[in-house]
């Protein structure tokens, strides 16, 4: 009889222990204090920061994407280091340095490869996103066995991935369906300089920004067999360019109805596109535009800048196409992100060490959360859209 | 390469130097702070936060043992043309470019 009353006490112990640690992912999120190497595991129902994960190394300009369970983050360092990162248990579970400089990385359609863009040595490499075993190592040569800089690599559907090669002016398309054979599919001079790449949220157009030239190369990923093709070509042109301290980010462009709104290069202005890409309207803004991101529900646009005019926030309304808000979170507002259904915007204040969490409706700072040198925020809602 | 183009290079990189020396004026503290904290963050968002390298080229010593100040200098205030390198003059005077120049010569701390 005592023993198995002790049994029953174990087996309740056993039972609250775990209901008690029993919880969703689908309100976390990460934030990558970038100069300490360490994130922050924050919680968007309550606006708080539940913990913190040491030793990232490097994480200027760092990125995550997640798994499929939206358990396990992939953080992408710039000193070439892949992170795993439980954060339910809030700790790293592997971490590997795979490269000397690295920029990003995405993972596969059906979640099961984690693939990273390199800088130093050019390539791109890509890994079980289980066991961060290498599954293929792609070197992006070009010319006479030269290596270029990799940029741009998001994910496509039918298990690829797609991404810019920086010095060669070519896009690559990898094919993973067999990762033991990835197909490897090239499209030669798309523009000078490449930069950055998107893929549309539907997974059809991969589009790379070039710095060496105006306009956008366009890739339609229904139709690979015809070409990349240059839109916008006009993006630009014809007028005297301000210098560009910072280059503007391709993720994030918002498709509001038939209209999509680009951050111009060099000029301080978002520019409307209609549905063949040509440009309508050139909506006057703050600085040169950053990040131009679309609330959830694309009824607006929150843009932020560069350097140094990066203090400042402006919100287009998609109807109207004009600047509704202009608000002055403080210096270096580098990052933002959407709750998933965007009543609320979380921003990384990186040099005011503070990350400020706005009501997108009321415009009111809601929260703030101290964070040291904040730069991506991303919450783990990404684990299943395309291109994030 | 002409000997007038040879003259005019020689030239301008005294005429260069010229401006580097006179104005290498005394910067204040605070300034020197925001210059170390703009090399770190904002050049550091395409030359790498440690400088080891990103988009743009790596900025460590090393790797800028044999270029003079001179280019340097021109580089930050002018900016190099047909790359993503931006002049910097509009916000950095030539003291400030100086200073940096010197931050760049002993390398991240």
């Amino acid at each position: 009889m005592k023993k198995l009353f002790s049994l029953l006490i174990i087996l309740l112990s056993l039972t609250a222990c775990s209901t008690q640690n029993l919880r969703g992912t689908g309100d976390m999120g990460l934030i990558i204090e970038r100069a300490i190497g360490r994130l922050q595991v924050v919680e968007h129902s309550t606006n708080s920061a539940i913990a913190q994960i040491d030793g990232l190394g490097d994480l200027s300009h760092a990125s995550i994407v997640y798994s499929r369970d939206a358990r396990y983050g992939f953080v992408f360092g710039r000193d070439g280091g892949l992170t795993k990162v439980d954060i339910l248990k809030q700790k790293i579970v592997k971490r590997i340095i795979q490269s000397g400089n690295s920029i990003g990385g995405a993972i596969s359609q059906d979640g099961k490869l984690v693939a990273v863009s390199n800088y130093k040595p050019g390539g791109v490499k890509i890994f079980d996103s289980n066991t961060l075993d290498l599954i293929a190592d792609i070197p992006a040569f070009y010319g006479d066995g030269q290596r270029s800089k990799t940029v741009g690599l998001v994910d496509a559907p039918g298990q690829k991935f797609v991404y810019s090669l920086y010095d060669a002016d070519e896009t690559w398309i990898v094919d993973m369906k067999n990762p033991a054979t990835p197909v490897i599919t090239k499209f030669k001079d798309i523009g000078r300089l490449p930069y950055d790449g998107l893929i549309t949220p539907d997974g059809r157009y991969y589009m790379a920004g070039l710095f060496g030239e105006d306009g956008l190369a366009m890739l339609d990923l229904w139709h690979p067999e015809k070409g990349v093709q240059r839109v916008m070509g006009n993006y630009g042109k014809g007028k005297q360019k301000l210098p560009v301290y910072k280059m503007p980010h391709l993720e994030g462009w918002a498709m509001a109805g038939d209209k999509t709104l680009v951050p111009a290069v060099g000029q301080h202005e978002v520019l409307v596109m209609d549905r063949e890409m040509q440009q309508i309207k050139a909506i006057p803004v703050h600085g040169q535009p950053i990040f131009v991101m679309a609330r959830p529900d694309h009824r607006q646009m929150w843009v932020n800048f560069s350097h140094p005019r990066n203090d400042t926030i402006q919100v287009i309304d998609t109807e109207s196409l004009e600047v509704i808000k202009t608000l002055k979170p403080g210096k270096a507002v580098l990052h933002m992100e959407f709750s998933p259904r965007g009543e609320q915007i979380w921003m990384s204040v990186r040099d005011e060490d503070r990350v400020d969490i706005f009501d997108t409706d009321s415009f009111r700072l809601i929260d703030s959360i101290p964070a040291d040198k904040p730069s991506g925020i991303f919450f783990t809602n990404r684990a299943h859209r395309i291109g994030l | 390469m002409s000997l007038n183009n040879k003259l005019l290079k020689l030239s301008f990189l005294s005429l260069l130097s010229f401006f580097s020396i006179s104005s290498f004026a005394e910067i204040s503290e605070q300034r020197k702070q925001e210059l170390s904290h703009l090399l770190k963050h904002d050049c550091g968002s395409c030359h790498g936060m440690t400088l080891k390298g990103g988009l743009g080229p790596s900025l460590l010593p090393e790797t800028l043992k044999l270029k003079p100040d001179e280019l340097l200098f021109i580089t930050i205030l002018e900016g190099r043309p047909g790359t993503p390198m931006p002049p910097w003059k509009a916000q950095l005077s030539e003291a400030d470019a100086n200073w940096i120049i010197k931050l760049l010569r002993q390398g991240p701390q």
